[in-house]
């Protein structure tokens, strides 16, 4: 166990291992929920909405403090899902033609702001582009802790409104008869994805993002049918896949963290699409060659049964 | 040729090839398909860089269309599992192909001729610069390759119109009428794929989501008829690619990443003053309506009235506020159900037929 021995010891490695595993319980807590409420890609458009953001913020303020960066980029992420919701509630456009307008148009401004960063003569600004992929190996400590306090944010949201986050998910209008305020219920769970976001912005990028909010809760969900079992699966899928692509990147030379990360999660759901026990694909297909055997020897025993 | 001149061009087609496409997917529900068609191309020009040895245009297009069905399969196979939704699909799939993608080009192709991020947001500014020889001409190559796919998407949407509109608003329909709506969807997504790759080199495969579905969503916007909503998103497609190019050009940015950015603009545009149902339009006609139900109440008011009111009388009989019953009073006049004389105000004739009509299931 080379790569053990290493996490411990090795300081960069452990930084981008912690941020890739916060990423991961963070990803796959809020994840469940968005994928609940089916509403999957709206990740994906924020991540892309936050590009402009990060460049905005580079431009006002001259630094690339990842703290300001990432405020920069959750506002205009934040600003992207509020475009999405709006287009929905005052056009007739369906939900996937808000989704790639708002994550396309918003994606592009934020191309054209980074070459005109890149065009200037700001020689800080190398670097800035990583946030397209993500760039773990740059992971610091002072980066960890900032991940670790959205972390905190996003995941104390989640405890302390769970029950209503939980009716939300599976009967708004129920949730709406109780009294709940159900739109604001739904606006803040949209935020804390972008929260999400912001965390997985350095470690997997704009582009990658939308996988981490997706494929462990997508997984978890086959294993269980309890909210709350689902959620811990969730988290524990989105770690495990943090940490082993960050584990495994580092083991090998020019392998980028970000899309080893996303590999293993999607390894992760195959495997429990497949293997997961009742809902699992294998075991359903097994089921039903039996009952075919089953019901081709019943007939052969019935011979009245044949024309 | 003139390079500003090839640098529209070329985007113009981009546009009007993705725009003939998009419509089609905006209508269908599936517009978030050309985003993960968009983003798992990426292995399949990487293989089949691998395999001819060179950034040669036909296999990278083989490639594309073959890693493009691929997602579109795998997404309709997930989602027929059951076990996912399908919005989960399209965000699982696409990723995956892509970490592929990116794992393959930074282990195998470092140092070779396919950057990063030329795939991802493309170079319009060198499409004057490859050229090819064509009947004794030097042809920009990317111009050649967009013009192709243009014609080959106008020709796919013109000869299968009638199918292609059948079985986008009632696909039930089309598949009685024997139109076999999946062999179209396939051939839907095969186009998509090539003219995603197309336009890799010069506006990159992430932002051709833009020139894809923008335009569409805007005439969506503008219009109730398909072949109007065909005609206008290629209109806003070039329109775009001359004006981003323009504003690129001044700020010295991205020219694909600023047409997208123009693109959007239209769009908000779209949104706030379509004359059909932008929000503006919207905001006029619920006031003129709120003005005429407040109008045809205030006739009721005065029905009842032997002597004709005064303005304030007419407020404290409607516990309305003055407020109100300006705009009321003005639109009543206006449509001439009212006449003031000194002050006081009469029912017309034809007042009192409007207020008779209004309340007479009430009453």
């Amino acid at each position: 166990m080379g790569g053990l021995t290493e996490l411990l010891t090795d300081y960069t490695l452990r930084n981008v291992a912690l941020g890739s595993a916060l990423l991961g319980i963070t990803g796959g807590v809020i994840g469940g929920f968005t994928m609940l409420r089916r509403q999957s890609l709206l990740g994906d458009a924020v991540a892309h909405a936050a590009l402009p953001g990060v460049c905005l913020a580079f431009l006002l303020t001259g630094t690339k403090a990842p703290l300001w960066l990432l405020l920069g980029g959750g506002l205009s992420g934040w600003l992207g899902a509020l475009a999405v919701l709006a287009v929905l509630r005052q056009t007739r456009l369906s939900e996937d033609a808000a989704l790639g307008t708002v994550l396309s148009g918003f994606f592009g401004f934020g191309i054209t702001l980074l070459t005109y960063i890149q065009g200037g003569d700001n020689a800080n600004q190398a670097g800035l582009d990583k946030f397209l992929f993500g760039q773990a190996a740059t992971i610091v400590a002072a980066d960890v802790t900032t991940m670790a306090v959205l972390a905190a944010v996003g995941l104390g949201t989640v405890a302390l409104l769970f029950k209503e986050f939980k009716l939300l998910s599976f009967d708004p209008t129920y949730a709406a008869t109780l009294g709940y305020p159900t739109g604001r219920l739904g606006a803040l769970l949209t935020s804390l994805a972008v929260v999400a976001v912001m965390i997985g912005l350095q470690t997997v990028g704009v582009v990658l993002m939308a996988a981490m909010l997706i494929a462990p809760p997508a997984a978890a969900r086959q294993w269980t049918d309890h909210l709350g079992h689902m959620l811990g699966l969730s988290a524990l899928f989105g770690a495990a896949a943090g940490v082993s692509g960050a584990v495994i990147s580092a083991g090998t030379a020019n392998l980028p963290t970000g899309p080893v990360i996303i590999v293993v999660a999607s390894v992760l759901l195959l495997v429990s699409l497949l293997f997961a026990p009742r809902r699992g694909l294998v075991w359903a297909g097994l089921a039903h060659r039996r009952r075919a055997q089953a019901l081709r020897r019943h007939t052969r025993a019935t011979p009245e049964a044949q024309p | 040729m003139n390079p500003d001149v090839v640098i529209i061009l070329t985007a113009a087609l981009v546009a009007v090839a993705g725009s003939l496409l998009g419509v089609f997917l905006v209508l269908r529900r599936q517009s978030m398909m050309s985003d993960a068609i968009s983003h798992s191309v990426l292995p399949g020009i990487v293989g089949a860089f691998w395999i001819s040895g060179g950034s040669a245009t036909l296999p990278a297009l083989v490639g594309a269309a073959m890693v493009g069905l691929l997602t579109v399969g795998s997404v309709q196979l997930l989602e027929r599992s059951g076990r996912l939704k399908a919005d989960a699909a399209i965000g699982v799939v696409f990723p995956l192909l892509f970490s592929v993608g990116v794992i393959l080009v930074s282990l195998y192709f470092r140092d070779v001729h396919l950057d990063l991020d030329a795939v991802l947001y493309g170079e319009i500014a060198y499409a004057p610069l490859n050229t090819l020889v064509l009947g004794g001409r030097e042809v920009p190559e990317s111009l050649l390759l967009m013009g192709g796919l243009a014609a080959l998407n106008f020709i796919f949407v013109t000869a299968l119109f009638k199918e292609l509109k059948v079985s986008t608003f009632d696909p039930g329909l089309a598949a009685t009428l024997g139109f076999v709506p999946a062999a179209l969807h396939y051939a839907l997504m095969t186009l998509l794929s090539f003219t995603t790759v197309g336009a890799f080199q010069s506006v990159g495969a992430v932002l051709i989501v833009a020139f894809v579905i923008i335009p569409p969503a805007c005439a969506f916007l503008l219009t109730q008829r398909l072949a109007v909503m065909l005609w206008l998103s290629a209109g806003i497609g070039v329109l775009a690619s001359a004006a981003g190019y323009g504003l690129a050009l001044w700020l010295n940015s991205s020219i694909a990443g600023m047409i997208a950015t123009v693109l959007g603009v239209i769009f908000v545009a779209c949104v706030l003053f379509s004359p059909l149902q932008g929000l503006v339009a919207t905001q006029q006609r619920r006031s003129r309506q709120r003005q005429e139900f407040s109008a045809r109440l205030l006739l009721t008011a005065l029905h009842e009235q032997t002597l004709a009111p005064t303005v304030s009388e007419l407020a404290s009989r409607l516990e309305w506020t003055p407020a109100l019953v300006g705009p009321a009073l003005a639109h009543a006049l206006r449509a001439g159900w009212l006449v003031e004389r000194s002050g006081r105000f009469e029912l017309t004739e034809q007042g009192r037929l409007i207020q008779h009509a209004s309340f007479r299931d009430v009453s």
